[in-house]
């Protein structure tokens, strides 16, 4: 199981990773959920030994890894852009970290086939790089990091080179295998759809810490941060001033709720707007753009909230929506 | 864009700058390094002819005979002086030379002149011979070897320097020599001079003022393949007045070589009557009488006084080696080329 | 109709392209091919075709490669480590020291010789310290030792320059996804980097082969006359033991050999240049002991190694070590400006026809008119190879030719070809713009190429006449990549030896030539007023070196 403790890292002098922790367990797959730029890849990479923490400690099955070179730690990569070997055909490809582990040939030929199989590139074995598709690559990538039997897998934003139908297709196989395989895996990405498919838990990194930590349904229902919600594309964020000990006055109208956190008066804070058929608060918007999205229209409101309605409204209409109103952290 | 602009004017004006025509007047001479005379006697010239002398040093002699064989076309200058009579039939199958009928001939011994059709006319000879360091022949009660055969033997190992006679005009004429001596056994010789210790350099002044022991170099070797009138040079350069010169040459038959060296007019010259006037005058007694001290060769005009230096210490060989110029220039490159296969 | 069809041929872009190409090829077919073929016929004289010619010819070959080989190991062994040091860490004073080693190459092959001439020579700085058993192999090397230490010194910045560019193009991916397999840093060496290396690693060796195989000046000047390559054995063959006919067979098997080098290598760096990848800042501070010692270790050794010959000039030009030639007096030791003070006189046995300085101002005189011509011709063939046809595919080999052939042999091949107009001094700048085309050809036409063809569509929808179009758009990309040629065709004509040795004329002399003279004279004050013209050579080029790496489009050339 892998344990990470305050890992602490800068980039250009500036921090980039303040105080990273989590652990990871066996059979358990977990997302790191992040923009670009926030650290994710570097994380990974250090988690990989390549590159070297300021502070902190990465340690598997209760063992500090910091005097461990990368080639020692047994955790296998996945990257965006494949990183495959183009002067090596497909087989050797595969085959690498089993020629590194000094493996007899016929292992080396039975493992090969058998991820193969896995990733459904039968018979691909002589093919060269060049000639593969980028789906094709991809699962090549992620035969590669298997074969050797790795402890830990780690996929940085693997499938954001490739189309849409691939996308889900790829996705969903390595859902499968890793539920086969029980490898704990790392997968990080910015597409809260993928989170959510392939993630037993979901971390979000955002300015260096990691500030939600849970499950897909937890995290869903209680996003507790503006950050997670707005990454989670769970609806409309709006700030709004503490008045008095329940009420928040906002642009579009002041609302009565219970925090979990007691807030003072004159407070800002952030509030999330469901649309709710069931909610209890109904606010008024002044329609400023309609846009189609097959089953339902997407509204654009004039304060900046963005609706799904069954009909399309006329620009410039005012409508009014039922929303249940929750506060973010 | 400004830049750039700059740029281009500043390259075209700089590309004035680019070399232009000389203007006349002038008489040019292609020679070796070796060559040197006084000043006041070129004065001398200049004055009376109203031109300008300028000596264009290009090599040694064979570098510059090839020279100016490359370029006969468009030659670089006016009259060529240092081709030697190892080098003579070269420059006469080349063509390279006008006839001059100088009335100075007649002055001139009638040994020397080699070209019955006056292409190249002789200006000075001197042999070629090895010289001995005086001191070191007798602190050591050695005697001064007499042939060829003697140099090769055991109490002169590791005492002779002599130059490369493919780089080298005297290494050149002692090969000749040799091969007057032996005929086709020359090179059986050589392996034994090579066998004996002997030290083959490219230039004579490295042989002499580096590997001489008797010179200011203080060399290793006291024996240095040189022209028996450094004798009297090393008097004449001496710090201090000397009595006798430190070094001599062996002068015993057939172990010199004499060197006649030629001057000729080069074909297509504009400056014809001038270059004649010039190789009057360096076959005349005021030319003849500054060579010795400057050159150290001997003056071919039998009329030109010898410094009294060169009468006491200079020498003459009586028998020296010789091949027909002929013979030399059918063979010479082949003897060049074999002696230096069979040196390796 | 008639008249119409006949316009049309001029306004088509195949007239319009063959308009491009009038220029340089009148001028190579002239002064190139033609002494060529001329030579090619005097080769094929009967009389050159002997036996002891062909051994002589197999003898010369086998010792041509044989230097060519060795020296090119040994600038790997110092060179690899280099390119390694150079791509992946930062270090202070780092492109300092790149530039430093770029130095050489860019120097006339004459200073170079000298630079190790007044180190180890005869005369030089080493040779006054006194040799004791120990120190005698640093201190007074061989002169086949030198030669290959001059051409180490020259080369090694090719390999520098070609392997450490396809080492930071290296994705570190690939590295990091071997780590991640279990592989350690050897291994991911042999099995990753190595491989993918290959083709530079072939490009960089077979370009040093072929500049060591047709060295001339550093032969020449430190071999002394026990070494000859074809190169010198041409000029010997020239100069010094006239026998035209075997001049010309011998340049005929150089040519032949540098054209294949030649093939080869184009083949193999456009495999290197279509390696195209983003460009990855992979180097850092060197972090662990081990790779502190080693970017220690050759910090110092690439100081040492090329600063020390190219201190020594100035040096040795300022410091009288011997007497001067037929001295007979006291000789004053130690610092002196006589040297310098002697280049401007002219005694009236001197080695040359004007005072040595002269030499100086002709060197920039013919310069700058090899940057004019090498421009004129270059920029019409740049242009029409930015967008090659068939006619280009053609072409390009062909305009690489004269870089692949003796500049001897092309002095040979003018003095054969046009006799008495050689008294013109115009064949010395000729024949620097023939060697200089190649090199400004190939630096204009990765310019010219850059610009993307919509850049120029949309200025002229938006209303720009052609030239205004060339002024806007083509001009400011233009402008930096011609001075960048502009300085290598300067470069490269005052440092040129091998076909000015042959065509100079003796009233306006060249640096080089003149350095050449000096060395070839005994003596201290030639020695020297050597050094001086040396040090003279060497500030100049320096400063063009230095205006070319202020102005190098990044990765434009493949320099």
């Amino acid at each position: 199981m892998l344990e990470i403790r305050d890992l602490f890292k800068s980039y250009e002098n500036k921090p980039l990773l303040r105080g990273i922790s989590f652990s990871v367990s066996q059979g358990e797959t977990i997302c790191l959920l992040g923009a670009s730029g926030s650290g994710k890849s570097t994380l990974l990479r250090m988690i990989a030994g390549l590159e070297f923490p300021e502070s902190g400690h990465i340690l598997f099955n209760k063992i500090d890894l910091a005097q461990t070179p990368p080639h020692a730690r047994d955790f296998g990569l996945v990257f965006q852009d494949y990183g495959l070997f183009p002067h090596l055909d497909i087989f050797n490809n595969v085959a690498f970290g089993l020629k590194m582990r000094n493996v007899s040939t016929e292992k080396i030929n039975s493992r090969v086939a058998e991820m193969l199989d896995l990733v459904n590139l039968q018979g691909f074995e002589k093919r060269k790089v060049t000639d593969l598709s980028g789906g094709e690559q991809q699962r090549v990538a992620l035969a590669r990091a298997l074969a050797p039997s790795p402890r830990l897998l780690m996929f940085d934003e693997p499938l954001g080179a490739l189309d849409k139908s691939l996308k889900e297709d790829l996705l969903n196989q390595i859902r499968i295998i890793l539920h086969k395989t029980e490898i704990p895996a790392i997968y990080v990405t910015h597409d809260q759809d993928e989170a959510f498919t392939i993630a037993d838990r979901i971390l979000f990194l955002y300015d260096g810490e990691i500030i939600r930590d849970g499950t897909p349904d937890e995290v869903w229902t209680n996003p507790n941060s503006v950050y997670a919600a707005r990454m989670l594309g769970m609806g409309n964020v709006i700030e709004g001033v503490v008045t008095s000990p329940n009420k928040v006055k906002t642009e579009v109208g002041i609302f009565t709720l219970n925090c979990r956190h007691k807030h003072s008066k004159g407070e800002k804070i952030s509030l999330l707007l469901k649309q709710s058929e069931d909610g209890v608060d109904e606010i008024k918007l002044k329609v400023e753009d309609v846009l189609f999205k097959r089953d339902q229209f997407q509204v654009k409101t004039k304060s900046g909230l963005v609706i799904h309605m069954k009909e399309a409204p006329k620009i410039g209409q005012i409508i009014r929506v039922k929303v249940q109103v929750e506060c973010l952290a | 864009m400004k830049p750039a602009f700059y740029f281009l004017l500043f390259t075209i004006l700089l590309s004035s700058c680019a070399p232009k025509p000389v203007t006349p007047q002038t008489i040019t001479i292609l020679t070796h390094d070796s060559f040197a005379i006084s000043e006041d006697v070129i004065k001398a010239f200049e004055a009376d002819n109203n031109a300008k002398v300028v000596f264009l040093q290009s090599g040694d002699a064979g570098a510059v005979l090839n020279q100016a064989v490359l370029t006969k076309d468009a030659p670089i200058a006016d009259i060529l002086f240092g081709v030697d009579n190892t080098f003579l039939s070269r420059a006469l199958d080349a063509d390279i030379f006008e006839t001059y009928q100088s009335s100075a001939l007649s002055d001139i011994t009638d040994e020397f002149k080699l070209d019955p059709s006056n292409r190249a006319l002789p200006v000075d000879y001197g042999d070629v011979c090895i010289n001995y360091d005086k001191n070191y022949f007798t602190e050591n009660n050695l005697a001064v070897p007499q042939t060829f055969e003697d140099l090769a033997k055991p109490e002169y190992k590791d005492l002779l320097v002599v130059e490369n006679p493919a780089t080298s005009s005297p290494g050149l004429a002692f090969l000749l020599a040799t091969r007057a001596h032996f005929g086709d056994d020359y090179l059986t010789y050589w392996k034994s001079l090579k066998a004996n210790g002997a030290v083959v350099v490219d230039g004579w002044e490295t042989a002499y003022y580096t590997n001489f022991s008797a010179s200011s170099g203080k060399g290793p070797q006291p024996m240095v393949l040189s022209y028996a009138s450094s004798p009297a040079a090393e008097v004449f350069f001496a710090s201090e007045p000397l009595t006798e010169s430190p070094t001599a040459s062996i002068v015993a038959s057939d172990m010199c070589f004499r060197q006649i060296e030629f001057v000729g007019i080069l074909k297509n010259t504009p400056n014809q009557v001038l270059a004649q006037k010039f190789v009057d005058f360096m076959l005349s007694q005021k030319f003849q009488e500054d060579m010795p001290l400057n050159m150290f060769v001997y003056p071919v005009n039998k009329n030109a006084k010898l410094p009294g230096i060169f009468v006491k210490f200079a020498q003459v060989a009586e028998n020296p080696g010789s091949l027909s110029y002929l013979e030399i220039a059918t063979n010479r490159d082949l003897w060049i080329e074999t002696w230096t296969a069979a040196m390796k | 109709m008639l008249r119409r069809s006949i316009l049309s041929v001029f306004e088509s872009p195949r007239f319009f392209r063959v308009l491009l190409w009038i220029a340089p090829i009148v001028f190579l077919l002239s002064y190139f091919f033609l002494p060529l073929s001329k030579i090619l016929i005097l080769a094929f004289n009967t009389s050159a075709l002997t036996k002891t010619n062909f051994q002589l010819i197999l003898s010369t070959l086998s010792f041509t490669f044989y230097q060519a080989a060795l020296s090119t190991i040994l600038t790997f062994i110092l060179g690899l480590p280099s390119a390694i040091l150079f791509s992946r860490f930062n270090f202070r004073g780092k492109s300092l020291l790149r530039a430093l080693t770029a130095v050489p190459f860019m120097l006339p092959t004459v200073v170079v010789a000298s630079s190790f001439n007044a180190l180890f020579g005869n005369h030089g700085l080493f040779s006054s310290i006194s040799d004791s058993k120990y120190s005698s192999f640093i201190l007074h090397p061989s002169s086949f030792s030198l030669i290959l230490l001059a051409h180490i010194f020259y080369n090694t910045t090719i390999v520098i320059r070609i392997v450490g560019n396809a080492l930071s193009r290296f994705d570190p991916k690939l590295e990091q996804a071997a780590r991640s397999l279990g592989a350690d840093t050897f291994r991911v060496w042999k099995n990753i980097t190595l491989p993918l290396l290959r083709p530079s690693l072939l490009a960089a060796a077979l370009l040093v082969f072929m500049f060591d195989f047709t060295s001339f000046g550093v032969i020449l000047l430190l071999g002394g006359s026990n070494f000859s390559t074809l190169e010198v054995e041409i000029y010997l063959r020239v100069l010094k033991l006239p026998n035209l006919p075997l001049a010309a067979l011998l340049s005929i098997v150089q040519l032949i050999f540098t054209l294949i080098f030649s093939i080869l290598y184009t083949r193999t760096i456009n495999q290197v240049t279509t390696q195209t990848a983003p460009r990855f800042s992979i180097s850092k501070p060197p972090k662990s002991f081990c790779e502190r010692a080693f970017v220690l270790t050759f910090y110092l050794l690439l100081v040492t190694f090329f600063l020390l010959p190219l201190a020594s000039l100035p040096i040795r030009s300022l410091t009288r070590l011997e007497a001067d030639r037929g001295q007979r007096g006291e000789v004053q030791y130690g610092f002196t400006t006589d040297y310098y003070k002697e280049l401007f006189i002219n005694r009236r046995g001197s080695l040359f026809y004007v005072p040595p300085i002269d030499a100086a101002r002709n060197s920039l005189g013919y310069a700058s008119l090899t940057v004019l011509l090498s421009l004129a011709l270059g920029y019409p063939a740049a242009y029409a190879l930015a967008k090659p046809t068939r006619l280009e595919k053609f072409l390009d080999p062909l305009i690489m030719l004269p870089l692949g052939a003796s500049a001897v042999m092309l002095g040979l091949g003018f003095i054969i070809s046009f006799g008495r107009s050689l008294a013109s001094p115009w064949f010395v700048p000729i024949a620097h713009t023939l060697v200089a085309l190649p090199f400004v050809i190939r630096t204009l036409q990765p310019a010219l190429a850059s610009i993307p063809e919509r850049l120029r569509q949309a200025a002229s929808t938006l209303g720009a006449s052609p030239f205004r179009v060339w002024q806007t758009v083509d001009f400011p990309i233009l402008s930096r990549a011609t001075l960048s040629a502009a300085t290598f065709a300067f470069t490269v004509s005052l440092g040129e030896f091998g076909a000015t040795l042959l065509l100079t004329r003796p009233e306006y002399p060249t640096i080089p030539i003149a350095i050449q003279r000096f060395l070839s004279q005994p003596g201290g004050l030639n020695f020297g007023q050597a050094m001086a013209m040396a040090t003279l050579l060497m500030l100049l080029t320096t400063l063009a070196i230095l205006i070319i790496e202020k102005l190098r489009l990044p990765n434009s050339g493949e320099f």
